[in-house]
């Protein structure tokens, strides 16, 4: 076994790998670049190693410095991750050249593989079942307009050498075709220096459904059964489960068998994952294969018993798999949910920042991957996600309702995440039931995500919640100097107002309206992030902030603005005028911090509604921002190249 | 007698009315309280003892015979904020306008006397037109007997004015003495003369809101410190910030008690203070994190954002903080921050209550606007204050601690009683860059040379080290310690006794 190796890669997966690095008691190396001098990735490691500048281009994926990290530190291995250079074949080849050993696939498959087109083809021998589609990249706009129409439309442009999301677009038309071709190529260009696209016909409403399969150096491949991965926004998965709850035991065994198949005719070692898209009808596609560790494999872990990393390790350094296909058993059920640094409320922009505050949830049944602390900065350099939930349990409905009591949990501040999201998704009856498909989330959010919404009783329990934080807070209060503790108060939420009496019963608050009566206990103190306590004897939590004259509540996605109010205060904010808020209408506005590549208008032109105005490039995501109506541009507030704010604007309309 | 009780009754319901219904319904549809529903909010429930409900006006001029409203105008008394007495005014607009009479000026000046016999704090909510024209000097004469003890009052008991309606002319000089301004959007202004003058006299238009308005005075003019949505919320705000503040200089700051542990770490505060000298930091985090519960009253937040003012508590305790914003303009003073920090520093020291500093200061803005506009002297109000105060006084040098400004912001040498550092701080004369290009100035053309030398100089004064051998500082801290290092400081200090030589009063460059 190695005495060293070296994780060329950063954040939670580093971290991640570390763990089972120090449970094999091998030694670790960690790389850096100089936007995580701090991180804790670093510190974790038993030895680490700057490689350069933040940008990834110059550090995380620099090949040559990582070969000469790995030689100076004398580390024996190099794990890879996901991402970054974790499916570069020159990467895998210059680490085995120098000498050191590749925890991951050979070479030669990763290249096979990695390309997308090369893979079908391969897949296509192997007698896997593939989607139809054109298997020639498309060298311009024009050559891919006119195999999307031989395919027949709706069609999906994609990078060859893609992976997670970027240089993927859906075309359903020529005009279309021609705008993705342009945003996918180009994406794909930065993403992963390879601007190469080719064309496939679009699956309507698909599941994803991937399949995890181990192959050792002595010809053994097995597979650890599937994930389903089909909530996605962006073509970018958020949460992912095993086993799915659409696949039948039949299904499941071919899927099994044809993603052994090609990982046999591919040659492969290591951990892999064969992607699959599955119809309504359990009729299954082959899409592409992953040559890698993924982001969720998390979920096969705790289904399955085994650690990923330990075996990709083990592999790699000769030994053979101990576990048959038969040994492989799925137990209960496992759902990871994504958290990333974006604003769900705002078309899913990135947000960057210092954490401010993150305290991540404990308890039973729920593991947490991440590779940031409080303190830690999301940077503009690197992938947005702060962290993986995953919650476990005998049944689905267990690991979902562990799952969502962590969401509620999880306390972060400092940058605006899409926790509210992943929480009213898994509330919805649709996830409840299993009926997912990968236009999920643009099918329960319509028009975009506004807030989760509570049922009836956990709405009453905000009501008691935040008229017990009042009461609590006004005895601080009142022992300044002694004061009378008013019992007499109104909740208002919005136009609603419940009197209510607030008084102490022993450790209790009791909340007593006209006609009801609630029973509040809890040992919050003022200044606590989360309110645990029960509600007539019913465990009970809510993330809670003092908010001006108010209190902000947060469940399940939904955030409540209550006020708890003498009965005068309440009588008179009811007469105050309610004020508009300010226009910014006249303003295209940034609306996340990043670089303005192009504006695609100049002054005193005229616009119409969805005409691009401007790309602003923001965590390698390029994103195009639209007219929202017709108008005139009056003057131009930024330029090409410079960096915008947060709320900086842009331009100006007439 | 029974008669005689119901007439009672019916006399005070007939004050409580002031100007009437139909007065009382504009006042409402404007979106502003009556003065009596404004008192309600701000003290305990049933605890507002009013005075002087049948004072009536004693002039006949233009008609005023026949005009007699009970309270002429002005609600006044004391009532308990939170358990503790408070003095308090309220004008009241459905009655004459709120405009000022002889018998409102003497109803106001009595309950600021009381307040300063028994020490107590008093509250002023104002929403007057003016001077009550008719009455002529003698109104004139009411605003300075207010003025006189608005005055009298200063540095004795806590003096905080909530305008919400109109405020013109002398009548704005009553709450310009007092010690806090609050304000409300849309509904208030203060101005000395108004847009109508402005505009025959330099051909301005401005509307009354932007003369004079909540944003304007706490955005731009600084006059007032904050701007509340409506009467609501200044209301319940104000009764939150009197928690703050001890009765009066005879008194200790309130206690509240606290769960907060008093020596609570916070991890997150060691990687603050980014790597890079140049990147900016939010000071409000440290101060939330340092803070019991992370409450941080804030003051005059949307003014002057470079320096930080605002009352928060330790172990229960309230103090003063004053803390350089790297955020804006790098944390420099400037002749703003200057002014804000200044006057905030001398309310707490006549207040009792312990200032807390926070320094990251690269030095003072240079150029023409701030030589012109008189930084020295502005400046100097704020070395003035921190080197004039008694109470106790705790600094904690973040990162930059440059030049002059490192003197004035709370310094070992000003009487600074504890004086921490990070090991991120920067003690010096000023940044490496600038000091090696006038030490070296030879060495210009030469890149390679000046780099070496502002490496050099960078080791030797960019940390807390060497003001630390010379006992400037008193201990170099963790920060995630700096709680319990504050905490430990202040109890330490809470029987400070310190005096300055007598004299009548200092003479602050004004």
């Amino acid at each position: 076994m190695f005495k060293k190796i070296l994780i060329a890669n950063r954040g939670e997966i580093a971290c991640r790998i570390i763990a089972t690095a120090k449970r094999m008691r091998i030694n670790t190396v960690a790389v850096y670049s100089d936007a995580d001098t701090e991180a804790l990735h670093v510190r974790q490691a038993d030895e680490a190693v700057r490689i350069g500048p933040p940008k990834a281009a110059e550090s995380y994926l620099d090949i040559a410095r990582i070969v000469a990290a790995c030689k100076e530190t004398g580390a024996e291995a190099v794990h890879p991750g996901y991402g970054f250079l974790s499916e570069n074949a020159d990467f895998a080849a210059a680490i085995e050249a120098a000498g050191i050993v590749f925890i991951g696939p050979p070479p030669a498959a990763i290249a096979a593989l990695g390309d997308k087109i090369a893979a079908k083809k391969i897949a296509q021998q192997a007698g896997v079942s593939t989607v139809p589609g054109h298997l020639d990249t498309a060298a311009d706009a024009e050559m891919a307009a006119a195999a999307a129409r031989e395919i027949g439309y709706p069609v999906m442009i994609k990078a060859a050498a893609g992976g997670g999301g970027k240089g993927m677009r859906i075309a359903g038309g020529d005009a279309e075709l021609r705008e993705g071709f342009r945003l996918a190529a180009s994406e794909a260009q930065s993403a992963f220096g390879d601007g190469r696209v080719f064309i496939e016909k679009y699956i309507a409403a698909p599941r994803h459904i991937e399949i995890q399969i181990v192959a050792d150096a002595h010809r053994n491949v097995i597979h650890l059964g599937e994930r389903e991965c089909s909530i996605q926004r962006r073509h970018q998965k958020v949460i992912e489960e095993a086993p799915s709850p659409f696949l039948d035991e039949k299904t499941r065994a071919a899927m099994g068998a044809q993603a052994v198949a090609l990982a046999k005719a591919a040659g492969y070692r290591s951990a892999g994952t064969v992607e699959f898209i599955v119809d309504q009808k359990r009729k299954f596609y082959f899409l592409e294969m992953n040559t890698r560790l993924q982001v969720e494999h998390p979920v096969t872990e705790l289904v399955t018993g085994f650690d990923l990393v330990e075996l990709m390790i083990r592999i790699a350094a000769g030994e053979k798999l101990q576990i048959a296909q038969k040994d492989v058993k799925l137990n209960g059920s496992a759902i990871e949910a994504r958290l990333y640094a974006e604003d769900p409320r705002r078309n899913f922009l990135p947000s960057i920042g210092r954490l401010t505050r993150y305290l991540p949830p404990e308890g039973d049944g729920v593991r947490i991957d991440s590779g940031v602390e409080e303190g830690g900065e999301i940077s503009i350099y690197y992938d947005p996600m702060i962290a993986k939930l995953i919650g476990r349990g005998v049944t689905r409905e267990e690991a979902i309702a562990r799952l969502a009591g962590a969401l509620d949990a999880f306390v972060i501040r400092g940058v605006s995440h899409n926790m509210g999201l992943l929480s009213a998704a898994i509330a919805r009856p649709k996830f409840r039931e299993g009926k997912l498909s990968t236009d999920f989330i643009a099918e329960e959010f319509p028009g975009g995500f506004k807030g989760g919404t509570l049922s009836p009783e956990i709405a009453a329990q905000a009501v008691a919640v935040a008229a017990a934080a009042q009461r609590i807070t006004t005895e601080y209060d009142a022992a300044i100097a002694g004061a009378v503790i008013p019992e007499r108060w109104v909740v208002v939420q919005g136009e609603s107002r419940y009197p209510a009496r607030l008084t102490r019963r022993n450790e209790s608050v009791i909340v007593a309206g006209y006609t009801t009566r609630q029973e509040v206990t809890t040992d919050w103190r003022p200044g606590d992030a989360l309110f645990r306590g029960t509600v007539d004897g019913v465990a009970t939590l809510f993330q809670i902030e003092r908010v001006g004259i108010g209190w902000r509540l947060e469940r399940g996605g939904a955030v409540l603005e209550l006020k708890v109010l003498p009965p005068g205060a309440a009588e008179a904010l009811a007469r105050m005028p309610a004020k508009p808020a300010p226009d910014f209408s006249q303003h295209l506005i940034s609306p996340m911090p990043g670089l303005l590549v192009s504006l695609a208008v100049a002054v005193g032109q005229e616009v119409k509604a969805g005409e691009e105005l401007a790309v602003i490039e923001a965590m390698k995501m390029e994103n195009v921002l639209r007219a929202e109506r017709d108008g005139t541009i009056k003057k131009l507030c930024a330029h090409p190249g410079d960096s915008l704010a947060v709320d900086q604007i842009i331009l100006e309309f007439a | 007698m029974q008669e005689i009780l119901r007439q009672l009754e019916e006399k005070r319901a007939a004050a409580r009315l002031g100007g009437g219904e139909r007065r009382i319904a504009a006042q409402h549809a404007k979106g502003k309280l009556t003065a009596r529903e404004r008192l309600d909010l701000l003290f305990d429930p049933g605890s507002f003892e009013e005075w002087d409900m049948f004072v009536e006006h004693r002039s006949s001029d233009f008609g005023l015979a026949e005009q007699r409203v009970p309270g002429d105008g002005v609600v006044t008394g004391y009532g308990l904020v939170n358990g503790r007495t408070v003095f308090a005014f309220s004008q009241d607009f459905t009655v004459f306008g709120g405009a000022l009479s002889e018998a409102h000026a003497e109803k106001i000046c009595k309950v600021m006397n009381q307040a300063l016999k028994v020490g107590a704090p008093i509250v002023g909510l104002n929403d007057s037109g003016g001077a009550r024209i008719q009455e002529g000097v003698a109104s004139l004469a009411g605003y300075a007997e207010v003025f006189q003890r608005n005055v009298l009052a200063s540095g004795v008991v806590p003096q905080i004015s909530v305008v919400m309606g109109p405020c013109a002319g002398g009548a704005v000089y009553s709450p310009a003495m007092t010690d806090f301004i609050f304000m409300v959007k849309d509904s208030s202004y203060m101005f000395v003369t108004g847009p109508d003058v402005v505009k025959t006299v330099t051909q301005e238009t401005v509307t009354q809101e932007e003369l004079g308005g909540a944003i304007t005075h706490t955005t731009r003019s600084g006059v007032a410190d904050l701007a509340f949505e409506n009467d609501v919320e200044a209301l319940l705000h104000l009764r939150r910030f009197l928690d703050f503040l001890p009765s009066s200089n005879r008194g200790k700051p309130p206690h509240r008690p606290t769960h907060d542990p008093a020596t609570r770490a916070e991890a997150s505060l060691d990687t603050l203070v980014p790597a890079n000298p140049n990147k900016p930091y939010d000071m409000r985090e440290l101060i939330q994190k340092v803070a019991d519960e992370s409450e941080f009253f804030e003051i005059t937040p949307n003014w002057a954002k470079n320096i930080l003012i605002g009352f928060a508590r330790l172990d229960g305790h309230p103090v003063g903080i004053v803390a350089n914003q790297p955020m804006v303009l790098a944390g420099c003073l400037d002749i703003d921050s200057a002014r804000k920090a200044a006057r905030f520093v001398r309310f707490c020291d006549c207040f009792n209550i312990p200032i807390v500093t926070f320094v990251d200061v690269p030095g003072f803005l240079p150029g023409t606007d701030q030589e012109y506009g008189g930084i020295i002297k502005h400046g100097a109000k704020l070395l003035f204050a921190f080197a004039e105060a008694t109470v106790p006084k705790v600094t904690v040098i973040t990162r930059k601690a440059y030049g002059g400004a490192y003197d004035v912001m709370s310094s070992k040498h000003l009487r600074g009683d504890v004086n921490y550092a990070w090991p991120s701080a920067e003690i010096a004369v000023m940044g490496p860059k600038g000091a090696v290009e006038i030490i070296f100035r030879s060495d210009l053309g030469d890149s390679g040379k000046i780099e070496a030398r502002t490496e050099e100089y960078r080791t030797k004064f960019a940390n807390p080290f060497v003001a630390g051998s010379r006992g400037y500082i008193d201990d170099v801290i963790q920060p995630r310690d700096t709680r319990a290092r504050l905490c430990r400081s202040l109890a330490m200090l809470r029987d400070k006794d310190l005096a300055n030589p007598w004299k009548k009063h200092d003479n602050i460059p004004l």
